[in-house]
Parts: structure tokens; sequence; C-alpha cells
């Protein structure tokens, strides 16, 4: 489903990632993991294609397709799905106008009806509730005066909505006590299944627990430095990301 | 953002969508204004003498004055002997229905959006048509009968009730008030007069379609609404005007009074021919718009969008006379390409317990410049004044402006004022997030500006806010990023 | 303008001017000559004349002040007038008499290496070059006639130069003292330059005699150079029958640092403008002002901040406390100029009446000519919060001394931003004092 070949990029001039390679196949979760600054973030967002970053070299092929090749809406059409690690406030907008105007624009580039009123708004009660989500949030503007765990359920809420094809978490942990993780992992779990391929993107192991990944792969310095399975995030979580340096020394001695 | 500024800049050059001239033969004076010229306006309209006294005082008294500077606009002088001061459509005769009214004005509005016969069929929209100076065509008349309200041409309503338009005309905006609504009382053609009796809940929206249409005619414009106690209106205006090269000198007077436990709701979108991408061209728009409570208990809001005119030079007020009365000003003001608006209001507190609200969202694109300019004024017999002002300004592109100039003055010790202002662009992230859920550019600058002034359009009666979320969007095509 | 309103002062700038020796360096005399016509050509401004829309100047500036000569007061009144200004022996001190530098009331400690802190006048007249560059150079005289007639009539103050890389610890006191006993006028002009990376604190005090009548005409220039720190204060404690006017202009470099504590509470009408612009990257500015007038005092408080380029940051605060028949005038504009990118600018002003008959007139303004900015501005006016008087007499405080504490506390919002001890401790005092309170 998506395979990254020795992507490069940059941002002001700052390399940030400098060869990665990975390769997700369809029904499958993987956890990328790393210490901070490691490039986890802006993996997220090239893929996404968030224009601060340019890529510099490599290539990226979703569902075989040239995924650089398509603008930020082309690629949420096509069903790849980012949940941010610190979602954005829009005043004034409210979530169900938010939810419905996206539903309707990724039914549209495929040539699809858009969706009537009473189905979204079934539909939209149903995900909630399975969130532990207050009605009253859908009439409030998009994430403006959400708490930090209410802006991450909301992301997963849209992740339900939009039932994507590929679905990256940035650091959709980080702010969430022991509840709120697990109701998010909840919902990101309901969406596992055979069609879809997950991306979770965190720092600590914690969430992997809710989240059980097929592969695990550490970011170090804008490159992979280690490929494995779940225990590979235990083993991390056991001995730190310190001795991950030792390790990407090697690997970039190895490189050279 | 590159692919997402392309974009936008194409969107926001878009054409005046409502630009086209309605050929239709007009009875036009010849350029130039003197006391002659004033006479003659009178005389067609078959005025009486003491109301060719007042335009001739006010004329006197315009020829004194000098073009207001203090604004933040700029314009090349305008030449006013240069301007037609009449110009009334041949037609001059009375008409019973729709049937028989040139069916190329008919037309006209149509390529509007906006036909008369559509107008009929909206929920409870009374239609008091002002083309090019001079009402054509009324509609509802009977209803409104019924309930004694009195709503048709200000020329109409000197004949009929003389002794209301004398009581009430200049009461609140008089002749000497500023330039603009001196030269108004001079030589205004024609407007709105609108009466609603002691205790009547006016059944229907008021609403009238103002549009400038033959060539080099100044439009000047002056409605009367009047409210006696115990009543309500809501009174809908809404403007667009053909394209032209020239500029158009636009200077309206709207006076409302508001008695006891009355309430006047006023409402307009303004979306006259802003000028080309360049700034040529364009509509001056420089209205006296002015409201006075009277009586206790009384309220009155104004409620604006204002995406047309090159230049918008307006201050829709509220005199808070009656004790408990009620002043609210919304307003949504767009500047795109060379646009100029100065606009704000004043809300003067004279009685006791008054209160007003100022929620003002101007938006500034490509190279327009917004200003807000607003009074609250406490007077010192006002006692548990209240004011609460709140004007944020929305930028697109870097070579717009957005200014705030509010002047508070203060009398009283009880009276609690504040203000709050802010001024931000559409943010990039904001932009990025839509995005990545599914929404193109464009769209996802619309639902944000839309998210800005969503506390205007709440205000809005609702066939209008479906209209200014669609002028919005189109006054903005293209210069996001 | 009519004439005979600056026609004394053409008499005394004729007579000043001939009074100036040879050693008056000849480019003073011709900026000084220009300034007199600049002002002659504005004239004294009016109400009509939007800057000065709600302070009438006209029948004040149209009383005829002499340029004040050493009167023949006592020496003992003087010093008296001295003890009460001082805040802190440790500082250094520059003492003025009617606007001339006295060294008999002043005290200098050692200064580091390089620092300058002597009188304008004594630098005319051993080393004119090195204010050449400094007089009139931040600021035009074409709208200000009262920055114009000042010019016209330069002749002291204090000239502080502090060279780069150098931290000055001890702050400078600048006393200003009008002692006449006839209507006199004194036209500081301070000349203040903070070098890269450099550190100062400076505080200017306004005093005068009591009973006396006197027009003090101040003007402050501040440069700071790169990264450079400055602390500015002024004490405005003018006597009741004084027109106080002034303008301090500061000229911001990239990385610079200004911080400004405004105090008003003397003079019958006092008009403080104090103009930033962010001239360099960077650049950050707080202002932050009281004004407390009493009885029939008028005090007009102007602000400006220009942000001329991007990532500069102003954080502005102004308070004012308002009694009797007393009128404030608060008037803050924010302008920022077109690629003035990621500005991030904050200004409040609130204001609290007390009396029936005081008057308020805010305007705050922005001016905005680039689009990736932060700009907020909020102005409230009001009386005490009702509710938390009622609080706190719910726990047993009576209603006056509710109000006292409540007033107080909204003053020391902005006493509390000073970070210099004796000038924080002066204010508390005095707050305290005015509304009997015990010192806590």
């Amino acid at each position: 489903m998506l395979e990254i070949k020795n992507l490069h990029a940059k941002s002001e001039d700052k390399d940030i990632l400098r060869g990665i390679n990975l390769q997700v196949n369809v029904g499958e979760v993987h956890a990328i993991m790393g210490p901070n600054g490691s490039g986890k973030s802006t993996l997220a967002h090239v893929l996404a294609g968030r224009e601060d970053y340019e890529v510099t070299q490599g290539e990226i092929l979703y569902n075989g397709q040239n995924l650089l090749e398509m603008n930020i809406e082309q690629r949420a059409a096509a069903g790849l799905f980012l949940a941010y690690q610190y979602p954005i406030e829009i005043p004034g907008v409210s979530n169900k106008y938010f939810l419905k105007a996206a539903m309707n624009a990724v039914r549209k580039q495929h040539g699809q009806p858009l969706i009537d009123t009473t189905s979204f708004l079934k539909l939209l009660k149903e995900n909630m509730q399975l969130l532990g989500m207050d009605k009253s949030m859908m009439e409030r503007s998009v994430n403006e005066g959400f708490s930090g765990g209410e802006k991450k359920r909301n992301e997963i809420l849209q992740m339900a909505m939009l039932q994507p094809k590929l679905a990256v978490l940035d650091e959709t942990d980080s702010g969430l006590d022991i509840d709120a993780l697990r109701i998010v992992a909840d919902g990101v779990n309901t969406l596992r299944g055979p069609d879809r391929a997950i991306i979770v993107v965190t720092h600590y192991q914690r969430l992997l627990d809710y989240i059980v990944p097929d592969q695990v792969h550490v970011l170090a310095e804008g490159r992979i430095v280690r490929s494995g399975d779940r225990t590979l995030a235990l083993e991390l979580e056991d001995k730190g990301y310190g001795f991950l340096e030792t390790h990407s020394a090697a690997a970039s001695a190895a490189a050279v | 953002m590159s692919t997402d500024n392309a974009l936008l800049e194409e969107y926001s050059q878009r054409e005046y969508k409502h630009g086209f001239v309605t050929d239709i033969e007009a009875d036009a004076i010849a350029p130039g204004l003197n006391e002659d010229v004033v006479r003659l306006i009178s005389s067609k309209k078959n005025e009486p003498g003491w109301l060719l006294e007042w335009r001739l005082k006010a004329y006197r008294h315009w020829l004194t004055l000098k073009e207001p500077t203090w604004h933040n606009v700029k314009y090349p002088p305008i030449r006013y002997q240069d301007s037609i001061y009449y110009s009334a459509p041949k037609q001059q005769i009375k008409l019973n229905s729709l049937d028989e009214v040139d069916p190329r004005l008919l037309e006209t509005y149509e390529k509007l959006g906006i036909p008369l016969e559509e107008q009929k069929a909206l929920a409870g929209v009374a239609v008091d048509a002002v083309f090019d100076s001079v009402s054509v065509a009324t509609t509802y008349k009977a209803t409104l009968e019924e309930h004694g309200v009195i709503f048709g041409p200000f020329s109409e309503a000197v004949h009929k009730y003389p002794e209301l338009v004398k009581q009430y005309l200049g009461s609140v905006v008089p002749y000497s008030d500023n330039f603009f609504a001196a030269l108004n009382s001079a030589v205004f053609s024609d407007g709105s007069f609108c009466f609603i009796p002691k205790g009547v809940r006016c059944p229907l929206e008021l609403s009238t379609y103002f549009r400038i249409n033959a060539q080099n005619t100044g439009q000047f414009e002056r409605t009367l609404i009047i409210a006696e106690e115990g009543s309500y209106v809501s009174y809908l205006e809404g403007c667009t005007a053909p394209k032209r090269d020239e500029n158009q000198l636009h200077a309206a007077v709207v006076e409302l009074v508001a008695m006891k436990d009355a309430q006047i709701k006023y409402s307009t979108v303004q979306n006259w021919y802003p000028g080309d991408a360049d700034g040529k061209g364009g509509i001056y728009n420089f209205v006296t718009k002015r409201g006075a409570c009277r009586g206790d208990n009384s309220k009155i809001s104004w409620t604006q969008v204002e995406t047309g005119s090159a230049i918008t030079w307006k201050y829709p007020s509220v005199i808070l006379q009656g004790d408990n009365s009620v002043g609210e000003f919304y307003s949504v003001a767009v500047t795109a390409n060379h646009q100029q608006a100065d606009t704000g209001t004043k809300m003067i507190h004279i009685g006791k317990n008054t209160k007003s609200t100022i929620i003002s969202k101007g938006i500034s694109a490509g190279f327009g410049q917004n200003s807000y300019r607003g009074q609250v004024k406490i007077l010192k017999g006002a006692t548990n004044a209240r004011n609460f002002s709140q004007c944020d300004s929305l930028l697109i592109g870097d070579r717009c402006g957005a200014h705030t100039f509010p002047y508070i003055q203060v009398r009283n010790t009880t009276a609690k004022v504040e203000h709050e202002a802010s001024t931000s662009k559409v943010g990039e992230d904001q932009i990025y997030y839509c995005r990545q859920r599914g929404l193109k550019t464009e769209d996802a600058v619309n639902m944000i500006v839309n998210g800005f002034c969503k506390e205007v359009y709440d205000v809005l009666p609702m066939e209008f806010a479906v209209e200014a979320r669609k002028l919005l969007s189109v006054s903005l095509e293209g210069s996001v990023g | 303008m009519i004439a005979t309103e600056t026609d004394a002062y053409q008499d005394a700038y004729q007579r000043l001017n001939d009074a100036r020796g040879d050693t008056f360096p000849v480019w003073l005399r011709e900026l000084s000559e220009r300034a007199l016509n600049q002002f002659t050509t504005l004239g004294i401004p009016t109400t009509r004349d939007e800057d000065w829309r709600f302070t009438n100047i006209a029948p004040f500036a149209a009383r005829t002040y002499k340029i004040a000569e050493s009167a023949e007061i006592p020496a003992s009144r003087i010093e008296s007038l001295v003890n009460d200004a001082i805040l802190d022996e440790q500082f250094h001190r520059l003492v003025f008499i009617n606007g001339r530098y006295a060294a008999q009331w002043s005290y200098l400690h050692e200064l580091p290496n390089g620092v300058i802190a002597e009188s304008v006048a004594q630098s005319i007249l051993t080393h004119p070059q090195s204010i050449e560059s400094r007089v009139g150079q931040h600021f035009d005289c074409e709208n200000s006639a009262f920055i114009a007639l000042n010019t016209a009539f330069v002749e002291d103050g204090a000239n502080i130069v502090v060279p780069d890389d150098m931290i000055v610890d001890r702050p400078f006191h600048l006393i200003f003292l009008s002692v006449t006993d006839e209507p006199a006028v004194s036209h500081p002009r301070n000349l203040i330059s903070i070098g890269k990376n450099s550190r100062a604190t400076l505080i200017e005090s306004f005093r005068g005699l009591e009973g006396a009548s006197y027009f003090t005409n101040a003007v402050t220039e501040v440069e700071l150079h790169e990264s450079a720190h400055f602390d500015h204060h002024k004490l405005q404690h003018e006597q009741l029958n004084a027109l106080h006017l002034a303008t301090t202009q500061v000229d911001q470099q990239a990385g610079s640092h200004f911080s400004s504590h405004y105090f008003s509470f003397g003079g019958d009408l006092s008009r403080n403008e104090l103009n930033c612009m962010l001239n360099g990257e960077r650049a950050q500015c707080t202002l932050n002002g009281l004004y407390m007038p009493v009885g029939d005092q008028h005090m007009d408080c102007r602000t400006r901040i220009d942000h001329a380029r991007a990532h500069c940051k102003s954080f502005e605060i102004y308070k004012g406390i308002l009694d009797g028949r007393s009128k404030g005038v608060f008037n803050g504009k924010i302008y920022v100029h077109q690629d003035a990118q990621k500005t991030d600018a904050k200004q409040s002003n609130q204001a609290l009446l007390l009396s029936d008959d005081a008057i308020v007139d805010t305007k705050p303004q922005l001016e905005i000519y680039a689009d990736d900015v932060r700009c907020t501005h909020g102005a409230t006016v009001g009386e005490l919060d009702e509710q938390a008087i009622y609080y706190l007499r719910s726990r047993g405080i009576p209603a006056d001394q509710a109000r006292t504490m409540l007033i107080f506390a909204f003053a020391n919002d902005v006493v509390r931003g000073v970070e210099v001890l004796a000038v924080r401790q002066h204010l508390e005092t005095i707050l305290l004092a005015e509304h009997g309170l015990d010192n806590v």
C-alpha cells in the first residue's frame, strides 16, 4: 500500500529526513518510534503533503501512485488521513459543518453522491457514542476551546467518519490520561481491518499496549535505525533511547 | 503555500458578476448643481413649498461646508458639478401589477437573481423596488395596509402623509449634519418611507432593492422609518449595481425613529460595483445612517454586510435617548482588490440603563484597506450605561491593511465600556488542516472566513444570511493565500 | 495660529540667541533657527487638530512664560526639593534647576570607563561633535509644535552615553526642578544612547516649588543599539499650577529591549508622548503607565509604537484612576508597517472612574499594513467591581477599605512591573498614603 524509498526531506535548509525506507502493506499496523527531533512528525507531515517541507530525494508510492505528485487534498481524497499532534482551531466553523464539508469534498472527488443530512447525523451520532463524546461538541467551533483530550478524540472521530485507507496518527497519545487513551485506542482498533493500514507515530510505547503493532520502526536522526516486532518497543521502554546512540553511530559508520 | 497563493490570486481577480447596464430610457436633467437644479428636482416631484424651502436651506448650508478629510480613505476629488442630480425612468404611469412593468427592467432583476416574482414567493417579503431613484413596483401593499403599516416611496409619502414627513424628516439627521447629508438633503431623489403604528408588529420583513443604473447619476436616497410605541419592524436593504467605468457618488441618508417599547431591525447587504481589479471605477458610497431610540425600552439594531463599492464611508449610529434603550451594530466589511472602507458606528448614551453592542468584522484582501471607526459616548445622565465592542480584522495577503480607530468618551462613573480588537490572518495551518481533510483551498478559506463572520451572520435574517455568505465568497474569490 | 501667541516666544528666542556665545556651534544655531520657524508655522495646536482633539492646550500655551532665570530662592528651599526627589543615594544624580544643570546638587558615583553622564550644555561647550548626530535625529519637528519649540530653545539637559558591551548597574536619576517666583518655562533636552549589548536604567523626576506657575517642555531622545537593554522611568510630580509637556522618542535597533514606566501625579495640564520606533528585527518594548488625576487636573497620555521591522514585540498597559472633576485622555497607536511580519503587539487601557464629574476620553488605535501579525488592543472604562467589594465585605472588611484596597490593587498592577526597588517603594508609599492605607 505504501512504499517509501530513500526519502530525504528538509525544512528551511535543515535536513530532517535522511533516507527513509519503509513498506507498509494493507491490513498492517506499523509503529514509528524515536526520540524528540528524530523526524517522526516530519515523516507524518511529508506523507500528508505539508508544503513547509521540501522533499529533496527519494519517492513515495501509495497504492502504486506517486504520492509526491499529489497535493494535500488529493492525498486526503485518496484515503490518506493524518491525525494531528496539535489539532488546529477554526473559530466560528462548527465541528458538524466542517465534518460534513470534508466528507462531501472527498465524495465529490470520487464522483460519489453527497451524503444527506439524515444519514450524516446518524453516522455522526454512532461514532460519537463510540468515542464517548458529548453531543454539544458538534455545535462548537472546530477544536476551539477543546481540552487536549477532546481535541485528540475529535481527530479520531474525524478518522472514523472519513474511513481512510491509510491513517497516520501523529503522537495521538500525547496529553491523554489513561482513560482517554483507552477510548482513543478503541476507536483506532475498530478501524483496524484487512483493507486499511495504520501508522502510529509515538514517543512512548504506552500506546502500543492498546494498539498492538505488527511492526515497530525506530527513527533516529532522520533514518530508520531498527525495525522489528512489538518486542522492540518493549526493549526501547526498558533501555531508553540512549542505547540507540551506539546503534546509530554504528549504522552511520557502516553506511560510510 | 505557493500553489495556494497562485490559486487564490486567480480566485480573487474575478469579475463583478452583477455588471451590466439596463438599457432603459432615462429622464435626466443636465449635469451640475445650483439652486435652480434644486428647484427643478422639487418641481418635478410636485413637492410642497416647505420641502423646497428645506432643500434650499440644505443646499445653502452645503455650500458652506468642506468635504471631510479625517477618514482613512483616498480618492480623487469629486467634481460635484459634473454629476447629474436627477434621473427617473421615463415611464411614470402608475402600475397595477408586475405585468405592466417594462420587461427589460424585470429582466435586470432576474439577472441579479432577485426577480420580483420570486420575491413574492419568498416568505413574507414585501418589495419596494427602487430603480434609478423612482419606485416602480410595490407588492404586498394590501397586507401591510390591513395592519395600518405605511410603506412606500418617499415621494408618495410627501403627498399622502405630509404631516408625518414634516414632523420627522431631518429630525435624526439634520440637513446640517455633515457634508454628504447636506448634499442629500438638497437633492435627494426618492427612497422609502415606513410608518408602523402603535402596537403593530409588522407582519412582513420590509425590503427594498436599490440599484444604480443610468450613467453618471449620483444616487441620493432618503429613507425614513418611524416605529410608534410598542411596534416592531424588520427592514432589509440590498443593493447591486451595474458595471461601469466612471466613479459614482452615492450619498444616502437613512433616519430611524423608535418610540417607547418599539424595535427596528435594519439589515443591509451592500454589493455595489467595487471597481475592477486595478481599482478603476466603482461606487463611492458616502452614507449617513442614524437611528434615535426616542422612547424608553426601545431598540435599534443595524446589521450590515458590506462587500461592494470602491469606497465605503458609513457609520450607522444610534442615539440612546430613552431609558433602558438598546443599540446594536453588527458589521461585516470586505475590501478586496483596491477597495477601501472606513466604517463603524456611533453609540451615544443619553438615557439611564442604556446598552449598546458593537461587533465588527473587517476582512481585507489584495490591496484593500479596511478601517473600523467607532465612537462610544456615555453622557453624564446615562447612569448604568453599558457598552461592549469587539472589532476583529482578518488579513488575506500582505499588501492590504486593517485599522481600528475607536473613540471612547465617558462622562459617568457608573458606566461600563469594554472594547476589544484583534487582527489576524487566515492561518496557513488552518488551510493545511482543512485540505488534509479533503477540502480545496478556496473552500477552506471560505469556510474559515465565514466562521470569522459567524457572529454577524447569526443576527441576519435568514435569506440575507444565505445571500451574504454567497457574496462573501464571491468577493474573496481568488484573494486568499 | 494667532500671531500674538508665538510673539512672546520670538522675543525670548532673540534674547536667548544673543546670549549664546561664540562657542555655540553653528549647526545647532541653524537647527534651532529652523525649529523656531517651524514652530511659528505650526502654531499652537487647537482641538480641531485630531492629535489635540481631547486636550485644549491653547489657554495654557497662550500664557506668557519667561525663560526661567536663576531665581533668587533660598538654597534651603531648593535643598528640601532635592531631598524630596532623591530616591536612593546609590543612584547617579543629575539635578537640573529650571532646565539648567546644577552641579552643586548633583552627584555622580564613579562611572565605568567610557560612560558619559553630563549636562548637554557641557557637551556643547567641550565636545559638540559628540551630540551633533544625536539632536533631532529621530524625529522631525515638522509636525509637533512643542518639539520644535524645545529644539528652538535647546540649551541644556542630560547627555548619557553608554558604550558597547557595558552594564551600568547604578540607575541614572535625572531630577528636574522648576524653582521660580514668576511664570517661567524650561525646555530640557535629554540625549541618551545605549551601545550594543549594553544595559542601563534611568529615572526622570519632575518637581517644582510649591505654588509656582511654570511650563516644562521636555524632550528626550533615546537610541538603543543592537541588543541594548534600557529601563526608563518617569515620575511626574509637577506642581498643581504647572503645564507639563514631554515627548520621549525611542529608536530601537535589532534585538534591543526597552521598557518604560510612566507615573503621572502632578501638573495642572500634563501631556506625555512616548514614541517607540522598532527599527530592527526582534526588538521589543514594554510600555506601562499609570495616571491618577484628581481635582481639576487634566492628564493626556499618548503612545505610538511603530513596528517597522519583522519579528518585533510590544506590550502596553496604561491605567487611569480619575477623581474629582479631572480628565484623563489616553491615545495609543500601534502602527504595523508593510513587511513587519510576525509582529506581536498587545495594548490595553483601563480607566477607573471614582467621581461623577471625572471625564475619560480613550482612543486606542491599530493601523496594520502587514498580514502575518498578531495585534490586539482592549480598552475598558468603568467603576470598581461591585461583586469584589461585596466579597471583601462579606469577609468583614468595611466598604470604604474594600474600595481602597481594590483601587490600590488596580494601580499596583502597573507598579509591580517596576524593577528598581527604590522607585517601586516610592510609588507604593504614594499610592498607600493617598488612600490612607497602612503599608503591609
